[in-house]
């Protein structure tokens, strides 16, 4: 971009993590963009930039959404979760530290995306299958860890949120 | 980082034809190859009209021939969860499923997968090729192990929607607006060959937009199945896949419509294998005639003679399937 080619700001209202933010963006940024460069929010890892391997994933009303090719605009009126609204006060949401305990995350590059697609299959999905996870991550490329390290980890955590207890519990019982 | 643009999100169809047909205006439904096409150059854009807010657009509904209406901004998952679809129009929903990944089916949407541009690996590089108003196809002396074995001339893309084949085998329209009026066309002469137009893959003008896929009721007993071959277990194109629509009251195939994808410039319909099939019984010996006839005029290029074989194997399993 030459220099007198400023860029049209708009001010947006984007909800993320349940905070409201007013923001100004220039008009042909993506989500991706705004939430790591206008809202600092840089868990949401920008690999491929054009939707090839969901590292940007985040859920977009809970259904996982690549944030690289989506243009801030879409985002406007809608709930937007990132990696950094998935634990709670109290500690890591449960993927997280199944994650952790089956040594599931390597180079860690693309784990904030698996835990987003993790994190939307088990909210309509208690207990799925090893087929249905292998599916809902299918748009999670991970070079690191073969990817049996993560279903294990989803698994493992959608017994511990079944059963109420740690997944370190549930792994030792 | 994407090159500079402006945003237009208009509320209605009228406005968005009105954005859509100024100079260096793009449309954009669910922006899944858009967006990337714009940041790697493969076009440009001065202004980029978002469809999101057309509610109109969005969701699928009974017409009054006992057809299905599916507007165009609906989403990939949504074709391929809608219950009705699924269970009436079983091809189609396996197609929109077997697409992309997750998170793009959640994104892209049915009008945008039958205009997707093609993903001939010139036509998306640095290449001045034929379709981008160059004078050479690189393809054909080049690396074309992914390209056409059908309908082939001077440019050899090979047409990447799974969605396509399967409503063109399901004898679909799309409804197509523009600010002069709207009109419906046949699925089937939707498509265009190099042959008819080497830079476009569709009839669409500039300032057109597809507003709605039409769906024709199916007749009691019809079965219908989409297959597809790539190379990896998920988030592929295909390799080759077939769209098969067959009804069978009885022992012998009263309707055949088989129609291939990834091996052509646009959904192609198998026409003599079709031929083969309509008032046999489908047994081993109807079967052999069938994926004979399947590959009749098959021209492979250098490297994509096994596409040949894909196609025969495609059509056997199908049929043995439907048998």
């Amino acid at each position: 971009m030459r220099c007198w080619e400023r860029p049209l700001i708009e001010i947006i209202r984007l909800s993320v993590n349940g905070d409201s933010h007013e923001i100004g963006v220039p008009s042909h940024y993506t989500l991706l963009e705004t939430l790591r460069y206008v809202l600092g929010l840089t868990g949401s890892k920008q690999g491929c930039d054009k939707g090839d391997c969901g590292a940007c994933t985040v859920l977009l009303d809970g259904l996982p959404t690549l944030s690289c090719i989506l243009p801030v605009q879409e985002a406007i009126g809608r709930q937007v979760t990132t990696i950094e609204g998935l634990a709670d006060p109290d500690g890591p949401h449960a993927l997280q530290d199944a994650l952790d305990l089956t040594g599931g995350a390597q180079c860690g590059f693309c784990t904030p995306g698996i835990l987003m697609s993790a994190a939307a299959l088990l909210n309509v999905n208690s207990s799925p299958t090893r087929q249905e996870i292998r599916e809902a991550l299918s748009g999670n490329l991970c070079r690191c860890t073969g990817y049996t390290k993560i279903y294990e980890a989803v698994e493992l955590a959608a017994r511990a949120l079944r059963e109420q207890r740690p997944p370190a519990e549930v792994l030792r019982s | 980082m994407l090159p500079n643009f402006t945003y237009e999100r208009p509320g209605s169809v009228d406005e968005a034809l009105e954005h859509g047909s100024s100079e260096g205006a793009v449309l954009h439904a669910g922006g899944t190859d858009l967006l990337g096409c714009l940041r790697d150059g493969v076009f440009s854009a001065k202004k980029v009209v978002s469809l999101s807010g057309l509610e109109e657009l969005r969701g699928i509904s009974p017409t009054r021939d006992g057809g299905l209406r599916v507007g165009a901004l609906t989403t990939l998952t949504g074709v391929a969860s809608d219950p009705t679809i699924a269970e009436r129009y079983t091809v189609l929903a396996q197609a929109a499923a077997s697409a992309a990944s997750p998170q793009l089916r959640n994104q892209g949407t049915i009008g945008g997968n039958i205009c997707q541009r093609p993903r001939c690996w010139y036509f998306r590089g640095d290449w001045h090729c034929l379709r981008k108003g160059g004078d050479t196809c690189y393809a054909i002396a080049g690396e074309n192990h992914f390209h056409c074995i059908f309908g082939g001339s001077g440019c050899y893309i090979v047409h990447p929607s799974d969605t396509a084949p399967a409503l063109q085998a399901l004898g679909a329209s799309v409804r197509i607006a523009s600010r002069s009026g709207s009109r419906t066309v046949p699925i089937e002469s939707f498509f265009l060959l190099p042959a008819d137009d080497i830079q476009r893959e569709n009839l669409l003008e500039p300032g057109e937009l597809v507003t709605e896929v039409l769906l024709p009721p199916v007749a009691s007993g019809t079965r219908s199945v989409y297959r597809k071959v790539r190379d990896r277990g998920a988030w592929d194109f295909a390799l080759a896949g077939l769209a098969a629509v067959v009804t069978m009251p009885g022992d012998s195939v009263e309707t055949a419509s088989l129609v291939l994808s990834g091996v052509a410039p646009k959904p192609w319909r198998a026409a003599e294998a079709e031929g083969a099939l309509t008032g046999a019984r489908l047994d081993a010996e109807t079967i052999a005639r069938v994926v004979a006839a399947s590959v009749a005029g098959a021209l492979p290029l250098e490297h994509n003679g096994y596409k040949v074989a894909l196609v025969r194997g495609l059509m056997e399993e199908t049929l043995r399937a439907l048998a």
